[in-house]
């Protein structure tokens, strides 16, 4: 039985099997909106998070299947006290795979090792968020026709954005990639993604305007400063409004440049710029789907 | 001057940190071992100006030292049999080392589940660095987060 907690727990030739799956749904849904009938996916939600759970859950209705679950802690038997190892073993009854948020980080490791049935690592605090990060390479797999040899910009809340972790952990498996780090300095991308890089000699730069490194992107892959990740109200305040993407600074950009968020986006992404081509996140959510039903059917075993 | 006897079979952990051996005796479980052992503390030593020492009189298989090359590489592992030093055990850090540090971060599920084991994983031996196995944050084994 197979789980998946971080992006990497994938080969790169079992990500490419994932995304041509992907694709395969994507053009044709007709043939597996029966494909998870009488099973069941269980929502795990012990934060909020409508966006992601919503996502697995269509990904299950589209595949014929059926869905049970919680959205927050308070309506679950953590409000009582219960570890999620004795969740998961409960869970593991009810429904045929789990998917799994979790404001403590290393939540849904804890509980892929007691439970009976897959569990997905749907997000764990700042840590990692794989299915994120499938939708993004799916994304840029879909628009870009490669996941090879591209300039990519991350920027924004690059110390607590478990989506940009996972990402480039994911895409440093891959052939010339360079990252391009913009964040303030409060938000800088932690020590050991750094460590990693510089171990795997992958190349990368740290910048503080995002302007300055605009022309260089092929992608910009943008994130929100979280509100929930801060312990002191008064330093989001003072870091939510760092960066604004907008049509000034969109013009600075390749003409097939494309923008990633993984949303929900506050102000970080003027509306203005939801009109452009090269804005792509509200296609990434179609992407989440269909890569979040392709995990279901290989976590499930009855792909194909 | 105080005398310890020889010992038949077991170890003699010497060159431990003056006041270093409860903690040492502690992380190898000597407390749950029913097997005699000496603690000598604050013997006098030549290199270190002081120093602890224990000498655990048991068969030399029941005894897993990993973890001293997680507490301090420093200390020689003398084993001995028929009363003799046969040969000193080289200390490396140990690949996963379990319920010796605690994780420090407050975003980790072992912030919560109390039951949880604090298990931390080798990732980096040149560095002598581990990572929690949940969350991933980084100690040095000079991070003093020992439980």
């Amino acid at each position: 039985m197979r789980h998946l907690m971080s992006p990497l727990d994938f080969s790169t030739e079992e990500l490419d099997r994932l995304f041509t799956l992907a694709e395969d749904i994507e053009q044709n849904p007709a043939r597996y909106a029966h494909a998870c009938e009488g099973k069941k996916l269980a929502t795990c939600f012990y934060e909020p998070s409508t966006r992601t759970r919503l996502s697995f859950e269509s990904a299950m209705l589209n595949l014929g299947g059926s869905v049970l679950g919680f959205s927050d802690a308070n309506s679950s038997s953590a409000a009582k006290g219960e570890s999620v190892s004795d969740t998961i073993r409960v869970i593991s009854c009810f429904a045929d795979i789990c998917a799994m948020r979790h404001p403590k980080e290393g939540a849904p490791m804890v509980a892929a090792s007691r439970s009976s049935i897959p569990v997905i690592n749907a997000g764990d605090g700042g840590h990692q968020h794989p299915t994120q990060t499938l939708t993004d390479l799916l994304t840029i797999r879909a628009i870009k026709k490669r996941l090879d040899n591209f300039t990519i910009g991350l920027c924004g809340d690059l110390k607590f954005g478990r989506t940009v972790h996972s990402l480039i952990n994911a895409l440093v498996r891959y052939e010339n990639i360079h990252f391009v780090f913009i964040s303030p300095e409060e938000l800088t991308i932690p020590d050991y993604i750094i460590e990693m890089l510089r171990e795997k000699n992958v190349s990368f730069q740290e910048v503080r305007k995002l302007e300055e490194v605009m022309p260089d992107l092929d992608i910009l892959y943008m994130t929100r400063v979280q509100k929930e990740r801060f312990f002191n109200e008064e330093d989001y305040v003072r870091l939510k409004d760092y960066y604004i993407l907008d049509k000034e600074k969109m013009e600075l950009a390749k003409s097939d440049m494309i923008v990633l968020h993984p949303l929900p986006r506050v102000n970080e992404i003027s509306v203005e710029v939801d009109d452009d081509p090269r804005a792509v996140y509200f296609r990434q959510v179609q992407y989440g789907v269909y890569v979040r039903m392709a995990l279901l059917l290989t976590l499930l075993g009855i792909e194909g | 001057m105080l005398n310890v006897g020889k010992i038949e079979e077991g170890f003699v952990l010497d060159h431990i940190k003056a006041g270093k051996s409860m903690s040492i005796y502690k992380h190898l479980g000597l407390d749950k071992l029913d097997c005699t052992v000496a603690i000598i503390k604050n013997a006098r030593s030549g290199k270190m100006g002081k120093k602890d020492i224990l000498k655990v009189e048991c068969d030399i298989n029941t005894l897993n030292l990993d973890i001293l090359g997680f507490l301090d590489h420093n200390i020689t592992v003398n084993v001995v049999k028929n009363c003799e030093i046969v040969q000193k055990l080289p200390l490396s850090l140990p690949k996963e080392i379990r319920n010796v540090l605690k994780c420090k971060n407050p975003r980790c599920i072992t912030s919560i589940e109390q039951e949880l084991p604090h298990i931390f994983v080798l990732t980096d031996e040149a560095k002598e660095i581990y990572r929690c196995k949940y969350c991933e944050e980084k100690y040095g084994s000079k991070d003093s987060f020992k439980i």
